[in-house]
């Protein structure tokens, strides 16, 4: 085929184009030909095609998420918000942590190890443009069922993928989570995060400005990853035969990404860049286009100077392809040389591909002719926004009403058989099988990580100043009702921040979700955001940015509304932090909060197949007094662990499972509700006995119910009558994930 | 020349699995810039891939070159980002 120019569309306005076969809608192809008064050229359909996709566009969440921006809280931390690569949030000492968390789960369905693995690298690159070191990564995981066929094909790999890039590039994994259920087969969800510091004055912009600043690639060639990839595959849902047009997959380099990341970041000390964006979901078409937009608006690029790895790719396929480890900078002429240099050194390809002009065009020539020539925001941040129908699905007001009948066992033989069945179900059962893959101590400063409550790092030597992270997310209390779902999930974060000492400070998101098209799951999505969105209000903290996953669904079945929900918060001095476990007898046991009778969307209905009743509701006034408490008791606190899923027997459990030190548990009242119903807002506190006075001063204080639950010591877990043996007990933790995984 | 490879009456079946051209070899790479590092400038390009030697007993059948080629499309090689050749050596 011939080139198709800019000329050559104005003299041939009729030729037929493959909009559709792109994924362009007839009514987006018609405004892209009012846009630019003709029809597009190939290569710039191709941009639009890329750009306008739901997964870069944002176009059907868009008018939703606005309410992010719209009910933000005030907050003196937040020095980055949402827009850029990812949001910064002021830590105090001069430190600036950011953190984004985003979504790779088509590219991992296809292929588990480089989907996942390349999904560690995107987030990575994303924490890196903003100009900080990336210091840390976790992974969120929902799969199908344990036991499916599938999910031993994907699970290995992905976990495999995030292990192999995350180690080779020198990247702790602190957390995540692991969640089984029915509705992800054939739509695992591998969400990706990433945190990264620097000081407040590194921080650097995704924007192009100053005509005559060079724009330079440098990093990795470009080959034919991917292309199409974020259009066809992450807009579109998966048939019976798997994806229609299964693209080439993108295969991730570790060590380039490291060589990368040391590259960028000593570019970025003597200050050589304007703006920096790097290349992840769209490619080049999204690099230029948003680097442009956001700076005067104008750039001219020779697409014929962009180093390849395959020299017969087209125009068209360099503009789309997703080849991984590739960032854009903005350099001014002066300064090139240094840049160069310092590329040199590390042995990354660098190559100047074009120059910011004057004007608000965005051109691209091939071999001298122009092949695109478009106003960059209408690429970039002007595409279709759609008011998606919504509607409450009929399920809802359905399993509402549905009257949940669920054993309660009442003696103790039946008591210890339910707790043993809780403990090695897999949603339950130990994860160490798959984080003992994950490098979680390299470089030295990983405080506490899975299984404890949060991951946590210091960023201080000095000072132990830290961070710690935690993500959450409830599918089935959202399934029921999406809007506590997302208000209790964001608590849940917060509490598991809060039970290690450090203060919550900011929020990132990843909204996995079936089809936009159904109105049923915009109407879960719009219900989500406005939840997450008056939860943030309520407790005080900003949205920094997140991600929207669209398409999780298998013909008519969409995934549980998943909205995963990461907090960040800080912690003064890491060596003082409070870990979920005991690590002596004799102290005492309490419980902070009220239990209540609820079992809807808990793991002990999950375990009797039962996914209906009403929600919890959440009482965020209550979680901040909560968290309040924890804080600023912290010192008298041996030991504080989250109560969630699988209610206080299964945060016991894994209290004295930690360090093997037992426990004795007097419950008053019906024990079964009191070890597995799943109130919200509750969490297990352990204190020397000269303490306890100053705990009951504190609930007092902070208005939150106290209940001594017992003592710590022995080699029992004892419950009332109950004896379970810790070794008996370790047994049936840790042997679920063997026995499925090998 | 003939002459046995184990001590029934085995044949070999080779299977060779590549990368598709298309997808990123880093391996290759690292070789491919590994090679004028150390005085062999004769290389444009390196793919890496790998070889599985297979020992059969008794003759190759139709039927058990099917088994070998489904085991190599399940195992030995992911279809999604490789491709393979199976052959018979004598």
């Amino acid at each position: 085929m011939s080139l198709d120019t800019v000329q050559s569309a104005q003299t041939t306005p009729d030729r037929i184009q493959p909009f559709a076969e792109l994924g362009l809608k007839p009514e987006e192809y018609a405004r892209i030909r009012e846009i630019l008064g003709r029809r597009p050229t190939s290569s710039e359909l191709a941009m639009y095609s890329v750009m306008w996709s739901e997964h870069c566009s944002y176009k059907s969440s868009k008018v939703h998420l606005r309410q992010f921006g719209e009910k933000a809280p005030h907050s003196d931390a937040l020095l980055v918000g949402i827009g850029e690569n990812a949001g910064v949030v002021d830590v105090g000492q001069g430190y600036a942590v950011t953190f984004k968390i985003e979504s790779h789960n088509h590219p991992s369905f296809v292929e588990p190890y480089q989907g996942a693995a390349t999904g560690v690298g995107g987030i990575v690159r994303d924490i890196l443009t903003m100009g900080a070191r990336p210091i840390a990564v976790m992974d969120p995981l929902r799969f199908g069922p344990a036991d499916a066929p599938d999910t031993r094909r994907v699970l290995p790999g992905v976990v495999a993928g995030i292990g192999g890039y995350g180690n080779c590039l020198g990247l702790p994994n602190i957390g995540g989570e692991i969640v089984f259920d029915e509705t992800y087969a054939g739509n695992p969800l591998v969400n990706a995060l990433c945190i990264g510091v620097m000081r407040h004055e590194q921080i650097k912009l995704a924007k192009a400005s100053g005509a005559g600043n060079l724009v330079v690639l440098f990093g990795a060639r470009t080959g034919g990853d991917g292309i199409g990839g974020v259009s066809v595959l992450a807009s579109e849902t998966f048939g019976a035969d798997g994806p229609a047009k299964r693209p080439s997959v993108q295969v991730g380099d570790p060590f380039a990404e490291k060589v990368l990341i040391e590259c960028s970041l000593e570019i970025f000390a003597e200050d050589l860049v304007v703006g920096i964006q790097d290349l992840g979901g769209a490619g080049l078409s999204c690099a230029t286009s948003e680097l442009a937009s956001a700076g005067t608006g104008g750039m001219l690029v020779a697409l014929d100077d962009v180093p390849l790895r395959d020299p017969s790719l087209s125009p068209e396929e360099i503009l789309m392809s997703e080849s991984q480890e590739r960032m854009c900078a903005i350099v001014e002429p002066s300064k090139i040389a240094r840049f160069l240099e310092i590329c040199q050194k590390w042995d990354v390809t660098a190559t100047v591909i074009g120059e910011v002009t004057d004007g608000n065009r965005l051109v691209i020539t091939w071999h001298g002719e122009v092949i695109v020539e478009v106003p960059p925001r209408t690429v970039a941040h002007e595409g279709p926004v759609y008011n998606r129908p919504l509607a409450k699905p009929a399920y809802v007001d359905r399993v509402a009403r549905e009257i949940l009948e669920l054993p309660l066992p009442s003696d103790s033989e039946a008591l210890k058989e339910a707790i043993y069945k809780l403990i090695s179900s897999p949603n339950m059962a130990d994860k160490s099988w798959v984080t003992s893959q994950y490098d979680k101590y390299v470089q030295g400063n990983t405080i506490q990580s899975q299984p404890e409550d949060s991951g946590m790092i210091r960023i201080d030597e000095q000072t132990h100043l830290g961070v710690a992270v935690s993500t959450d997310a409830n599918a089935s209390w959202s399934y029921l009702n999406p809007y506590e779902g997302a208000k209790l999930a964001l608590a849940e974060a917060a509490r598991n921040i809060a039970t290690a000492g450090a203060r919550p400070l900011a929020v990132t998101n990843c909204l996995n979700f079936g089809s936009p098209e159904d109105p049923g799951v915009m109407w879960q999505f719009a219900e989500t955001v406005r939840g997450l969105a008056d939860g943030c209000l309520e407790m005080g903290l900003p949205v920094t940015g997140g991600n929207v996953s669209f398409y999780n669904q298998t013909g008519e079945v969409a995934i549980l509304p998943t909205p995963i929900i990461g907090v960040l918060g800080v912690i003064q001095d890491v060596r003082a932090r409070t870990p979920m476990s005991h690590s002596a007898g004799d102290l005492e046991i309490y419980l902070l909060g009220k239990t209540e009778q609820d079992f809807a969307g808990s793991e002990w209905a999950y375990l009797h197949h039962q996914r209906g009743g009403v929600a919890p509701t959440s009482d965020l006034k209550k979680e901040m007094r909560l968290i309040e408490l924890l804080l600023e008791g912290q010192e008298i606190f041996e030991a504080a662990h989250d109560v969630s899923q699988g209610g206080v027997a299964v945060t016991m459990c894994e209290m004295v499972l930690r360090n093997k030190i037992g426990a004795t548990i007097n419950l008053v009242d019906d024990a079964a509700v009191a070890l597995f119903s799943e109130t919200p807002g509750r969490v297990i506190v352990v204190v020397d006995p000269r303490n306890s006075e100053r705990l009951v001063e504190l609930a007092k204080k902070f208005e939150i119910e106290l209940t001594e639950l017992g003592r710590t010591g022995g080699a029992l877990l004892r419950i009332n009558e109950i004896e379970i043996p810790l070794a008996e007990l370790d047994l049936a933790y840790t042997s679920t994930f063997p026995r499925l995984f090998g | 020349m003939t002459e046995l490879t184990g001590p029934t009456n085995t044949t070999k079946v080779v299977v060779d699995v590549m990368l598709k051209p298309e997808i990123l070899d880093p391996q290759g790479q690292a070789v491919s810039a590994a090679l004028p590092r150390l005085g062999f400038n004769f290389a444009s390009s390196v793919r890496q891939g790998k070889r599985f030697e297979i020992e059969v007993e008794g003759e190759v059948t139709v039927e058990k070159l099917a088994e070998i080629t489904k085991a190599a499309e399940t195992l030995l090689a992911n279809p999604v980002i490789e491709t393979f050749v199976v052959k018979v050596e004598n």
